[in-house]
């Protein structure tokens, strides 16, 4: 592209360039970069204030204690980080099988009226606010156990991750070429196993890029645990009782009129961004080193 | 000839032991048969299964709907149409009007998109057609970068350091040059409508800026030639050859960032105020529909409160389910064709 622009310009075809059209070019180049420097800006704010914020207040008592009455300075977030474990492991194990298993039917089964309508779906869920998520996971599993629990907020992150976990799925199985399921096929082997084993195997690092993406965005999420898992101050390792969330407890110290608690807001924030970043990082890492599949 | 005619009289001999063959076949063959049919079996066990994986996908959409229309039932008797046209929110003597909320979701998406469109297109244009290619993978990581915040990071953010900084200096500005339009009247508390806006202008902007740069670099390259071959500036070429082309996946992208600005809930919460008014003013103190549902959910005092706040969910997921179908019939017009892009 830049080299037909410097080719004209530098032959100057017959009409030269009018000042004014020369000036409104420039004009807007320097437009689109101030653009790129203001959004920026903030990625920087955010960023520098968490690490600046969050860093000085990060220490071990943080991650090893539960939270103190209100007022009161010291405690930590233990138990929230191990609640959000659990919430985030309940949501994987449901959402993760179900979602690979949704890609790979719009893959392989998917290319029909009943294909088409699930994929529009599947779009179509992806932009459902997380909130109304968190109203079905409240009517669905917590009217039902007659309270809140860690199991509602899981079944809450699950449905969020179906919809992306299958369209990377599918996209990713897509990639892998005719050929290799042909061959498999040509040697006999039933359509399931080379699904599984030929097709998914190829694709694996993409699939897995789009599985962590997903874990990686409900990993933060606040609001669909609001009202499933509520938040809980103490230890709880039991499903079916309102259990502490990393977002959640961030929200609730961001809100309170303590300095310590701010404090500790920042530091869980700082916390749950190293791991939504590296856990993104861990996928780049994968797929540069992957095979074609994520291509 | 003879050779044909010698079998002939043969054929009559042999033709019964072929049948018994035909007969006693089946046990050889017996083996594959056996292996197929059960290669058969598993798949149609396998394919069930997806199957239904695939189902569920659609078994999802309808439970949310059937939930979140029964559980509204009880709000829409009471009210009727009236609930959207109400505006008073009175948990106490359960009367419920969701019109600030309405009002609320809808002033701080469109405030956002007025904020976050130029950004967004100035920074996809400048990806796609201005800087050089060494900058423009680490440049779109950063952008991107800005979608992995959680939600509640960057409400954590708006309260201590954007409010302050709205409060402080930006507001203060504003009602002095531009507070004789009525938009930017009263004490400038930073939290309010105008926090709220700038921050989902913030957490949009990725999401339209990647579509817009998707959409940009479908733009078949002989749009660009012609346009440059025509003498026409590089800007030209961009407004000519390039965004003309485009202006359907750009208002995609848009819609796209519109949907994700309605129901975007926490950081809203933390800096919108939270009082169910109707204000002109942008410095005043504003409440969404996903900020009510937040707040109030948990604590719903009754059935009717309850089910009230269902129903707003309800009309938050057919306006965002609205908005994205549209979006993504948008986008698909202009990228139709192209294999699908790897975006999360």
């Amino acid at each position: 592209m830049p080299e037909a622009t410097h080719t004209i310009e530098s032959r100057h075809s017959v009409p030269p360039i009018s000042w004014s059209r020369r000036a409104t070019d420039h004009a807007m180049t320097g437009v689109a970069i101030l653009t790129v420097v203001l959004v920026l800006v903030p990625l920087v704010a955010i960023f520098g204030y968490l690490l600046y914020r969050g860093v000085s207040s990060l220490n071990w008592a943080f991650l090893t204690q539960t939270p103190r009455p209100p007022g009161e300075t010291g405690g930590g977030v233990a138990n929230g980080i191990v609640g959000s474990a659990i919430i985030l492991g309940i949501a994987s194990l449901l959402g993760v099988p179900l979602g690979i298993g949704a890609g790979i039917y719009l893959a392989e089964y998917g290319r029909n009226r009943l294909g088409d309508t699930v994929r529009f779906t599947a779009d179509v869920l992806n932009g459902v606010p997380s909130i109304v998520i968190g109203i079905v996971a409240y009517a669905i599993v917590v009217l039902y156990q007659k309270h809140f629990s860690a199991l509602a907020g899981g079944v809450a992150l699950a449905m969020m991750m179906i919809p992306t976990i299958s369209r990377t799925t599918e996209e990713m199985l897509l990639l892998v070429p005719r050929a290799l399921r042909e061959a498999a096929y040509g040697l006999g082997i039933p359509r399931w196993r080379t699904t599984l084993s030929i097709t998914l195997r190829a694709a694996t690092s993409g699939v897995l890029t789009g599985v962590m993406l997903a874990f990686a965005r409900v990993a933060g999420e606040t609001a669909p645990l609001l009202f499933t898992t509520l938040g809980n101050e103490f230890w709880n390792l039991r499903l079916d009782q309102p259990t502490g969330a990393l977002p959640l407890q961030i929200f609730n110290y961001a809100k309170s009129p303590y300095d310590d608690w701010h404090r500790q807001a920042w530091a869980g924030a700082l916390v749950l961004i190293l791991l939504i970043v590296s856990s993104i990082a861990a996928v780049r890492f994968a797929v540069r080193r992957g095979s074609f599949g994520a291509a | 000839m003879a050779n044909s005619a010698l079998p002939r009289p043969d054929m009559p001999g042999p033709q019964p032991v072929e049948e018994a063959k035909v007969i006693a076949t089946p046990a050889p063959r017996a083996a594959p048969l056996l292996q197929a049919s059960s290669g058969e079996i598993s798949d149609r066990i396998f394919k069930s299964v997806i199957v239904l994986c695939g189902l569920a996908v659609l078994g999802l959409l309808v439970l949310i709907v059937y939930e979140l229309v029964l559980r509204s039932r009880l709000s829409w008797h009471a009210f009727g149409f009236g609930f959207f046209t109400g505006s008073e929110w009175d948990p106490v003597n359960e009367h419920f009007g969701a019109l600030p909320f309405v009002y609320g979701t809808l002033m701080s998406s469109l405030l956002a998109l007025v904020i976050a469109v130029p950004l967004s297109v100035g920074v996809a244009v400048f990806t796609t057609e201005m800087c050089p290619p060494r900058l423009r993978g680490p440049l779109s990581f950063f952008v991107e970068l800005l979608a992995a915040i959680p939600s509640v990071i960057y409400g954590l953010w708006a309260i201590f350091v954007l409010v302050p900084l709205l409060s402080d200096h930006v507001e203060p500005f504003l009602a002095r040059s531009l507070g004789w339009t009525r938009m930017f009247d009263g004490p400038p508390l930073g939290i309010g409508m105008l926090a709220a806006g700038i921050i989902l202008a913030i957490m949009i902007i990725p999401i339209i800026a990647s579509i817009t740069r998707e959409v940009l670099m479908v733009v078949p390259q002989h749009q660009r030639e012609a346009a440059l071959a025509l003498g026409a500036t590089r800007w030209e070429m961009i407004r000519i050859g390039v965004l003309r082309n485009a202006r359907a996946g750009i208002v995609g992208g848009i819609i796209l960032g519109l949907g994700r600005a309605l129901g975007e809930t926490m950081a809203v919460t933390m800096v919108i105020g939270n009082s169910p008014d109707i204000s002109r003013s942008l410095f005043a103190p504003g409440y969404t529909m996903a900020s009510v549902l937040a707040n109030e959910f948990a604590e719903a005092t009754g059935n009717i409160h309850l089910s009230a706040l269902v129903e707003i969910g309800l009309a938050l997921f057919l306006v965002t389910i609205v908005v994205n179908t549209l979006a993504r019939l948008l986008v698909w017009t202009v990228t139709r064709g192209q294999p699908a892009s790897t975006h999360a």
